[in-house]
């Protein structure tokens, strides 16, 4: 505790004086209650696994809190550094001291890498959460008429993001009844054929389903890598823009727009 | 490295045993937080190497078993049957699924719907099918 | 022994299907079917498949064969309700469904089947090839 409290990165702002000590002294606990001759060396051994469950917990609390790893770290080494103390104390003969010093060594760099790495799988969890969150937000379907749903995707295609266009576009199909989806790619830069065979396949299960799909917004480039790859798209219906694809929308679905007159009664 | 984290065997020896296996599969995708699409692709890649079991091979045995790589999880399951056996494995792997009265093994189109895909077939011994879907595949 | 009821809908025919269909209950299904077609000189036949999450090769072939088996009964057949894992699994499957017709609900597919008819009735008066007025 002394060793700790005198460290600099002692965050009081972040941790109470009574928490960092009973987070110690769990760490101490499980340390001691864990420790054999035996498994001293080996930290893939069943033993370990309380201390580590631990010190992962510890992390993540910490990582939560708003600690850095580094100051995380420290909470290890500051461990490690009163071993030595006691060490010291205890051991008299030097080269006792220096083996038993290098074996301390040896394992509480582990566990402080223990603790890196709980950290690091910790940031990758909200990594992957964010990267849910922005697949989802970044395909909006919009029911721009009765019947009539839009869907603008802007950004890269890949096939992972494509697929999950696909999905919900049919599930919006069967959510709204719509019979006619519109698929605008006009904020999309490029598209391969991976992703040409995708959206192929997306027009092919709308219909399949008994609706119909059309792309709109296909940019010139993207018109030329479709046909330099080869790709048929003789059975889609493509429009140049949303508002034609609407247009197309409505005559199909038989409806009209008109201006409203004034009608002068004379 | 692909690791085998659980195994289930069942007979399939009548129709009814179909929908028990399908049921079976669906639990275990359900478990390992398959997406639906994923699930129903699997689901209906083992109804047709089923089917095929009982037409040509009188039943046979479903091993499922629940994988992983890394992070990913998946659902792996062969199909093992002593039926006569597929003289032309490349023969019957090409598309051109026709639906006249020849009725065809489906496998090209099962092999789509999957991420890994290996047949091993013996005339007079029987044919052995494995296929494996991740999760998120 | 399970049968899956057909219901008559005016000049269509709607069948629900809500269990795994096996050997024996399709064909069943087929043979029922056809028999009231016939029997009730229906236009039409739907198929709603909204409850089905499995449709493998075989039921695609019990579609197919109800699709050709209403058409030459003079019936069409709309299948209705695909759920979008299943429309999607087809198409990579490379199931044709070929003389099937396909809407979102039973609503839309009544609606088509309506169309397809009064299409038909258009074109009463024509003569066709053998010299008979086609019906």
């Amino acid at each position: 505790m002394k060793n700790q409290l005198a460290d600099e990165s002692l965050r009081e702002d972040l941790i109470s004086n009574e928490e960092l000590r009973s987070q110690s002294e769990e760490l101490i606990n499980a340390l001691v209650g864990n420790l054999t001759d035996e498994n001293f060396e080996d930290l893939n051994s069943d033993k370990w696994g309380p201390v580590i469950e631990i010190l992962g917990g510890i992390s993540i609390t910490r990582a939560r809190q708003g600690f850095s790893p580094r100051e995380t770290g420290n909470f290890v080494f500051s461990l490690k550094e009163a071993l030595f103390q006691v060490l010291q104390e205890e051991i008299s003969d030097p080269s006792v001291l220096f083996q038993e010093s290098l074996k301390i060594n040896r394992l509480m760099d582990n566990l402080s890498v223990v603790t890196f790495e709980t950290f690091i799988k910790g940031r990758e969890e909200v990594i992957l959460r964010q990267t849910d969150e922005i697949t989802e937000i970044s395909t909006p379907v919009i029911r721009v008429w009765d019947g009539i749903l839009a869907l603008p995707i802007i950004g890269t295609l890949d096939s992972a993001r494509t697929q999950i266009v696909m999905e919900n576009l049919l599930q919006e199909i069967v959510e709204t009844g719509s019979s006619i989806a519109i698929l605008d790619i006009s904020g999309v830069p490029a598209v391969d054929s991976l992703v040409a065979q995708h959206l192929i396949k997306t027009v092919s299960a709308t219909r399949l389903m008994g609706a119909e799909c059309i792309i709109s917004g296909i940019r010139p480039e993207i018109a030329q890598t479709v046909v330099h790859l080869g790709i048929d798209l003789s059975n889609i219906i493509t429009k140049a823009s949303l508002a034609s694809a609407l247009a197309y929308a409505f005559k199909v679905m038989r409806l009209e727009v008109r201006k409203v007159g004034t009608i002068h009664k004379s | 490295m692909v690791l085998s984290l659980s195994k289930d065997s069942i007979m399939v020896l009548r129709e009814q045993d179909v929908v028990l296996l399908r049921n079976r599969i669906k639990e275990v995708a359900v478990k390992i937080k398959m997406g639906l699409v994923n699930q129903t692709r699997l689901i209906t890649a083992a109804s047709e190497l089923l089917r095929n079991m009982l037409r040509y091979a009188d039943g046979g045995q479903c091993l499922i078993e629940v994988v992983s790589r890394g992070r990913e999880n998946g659902i792996r399951l062969t199909f093992s049957d002593k039926g006569p056996g597929i003289p032309d494995i490349a023969l019957a792997m090409r598309d051109g699924y026709s639906t006249g009265k020849s009725l065809g093994l489906g496998l090209p189109g099962t092999k789509r719907l999957v991420n890994e895909f290996d047949i091993k077939s013996k005339v007079g011994e029987g044919t052995t099918v494995t296929i494996l879907k991740w999760a998120n595949g | 022994m399970d049968k899956i009821p057909i219901l008559r809908m005016g000049a269509f025919l709607l069948v629900t299907i809500q269990v795994d269909l096996y050997d024996r209950l399709a064909l069943n299904l087929e043979a029922d079917l056809v028999q009231m077609v016939n029997k009730t000189s229906a236009k039409g036949v739907l198929i709603d498949i909204s409850a089905v999450s499995i449709v493998d090769s075989f039921m695609g072939r019990i579609i197919g064969n109800i699709a050709s088996m209403s058409k030459i009964l003079d019936a069409e057949t709309v299948v209705v309700g695909m759920q979008p894992a299943v429309a999607i699994t087809l198409i990579e499957l490379g199931l044709p469904l070929k003389g099937v017709h396909t809407a979102l609900d039973v609503e839309k597919g009544m609606n088509l089947l309506k169309s397809m008819i009064d299409d038909f009735d258009d074109d009463d008066q024509e003569v066709d090839d053998d010299g008979f007025i086609a019906e």
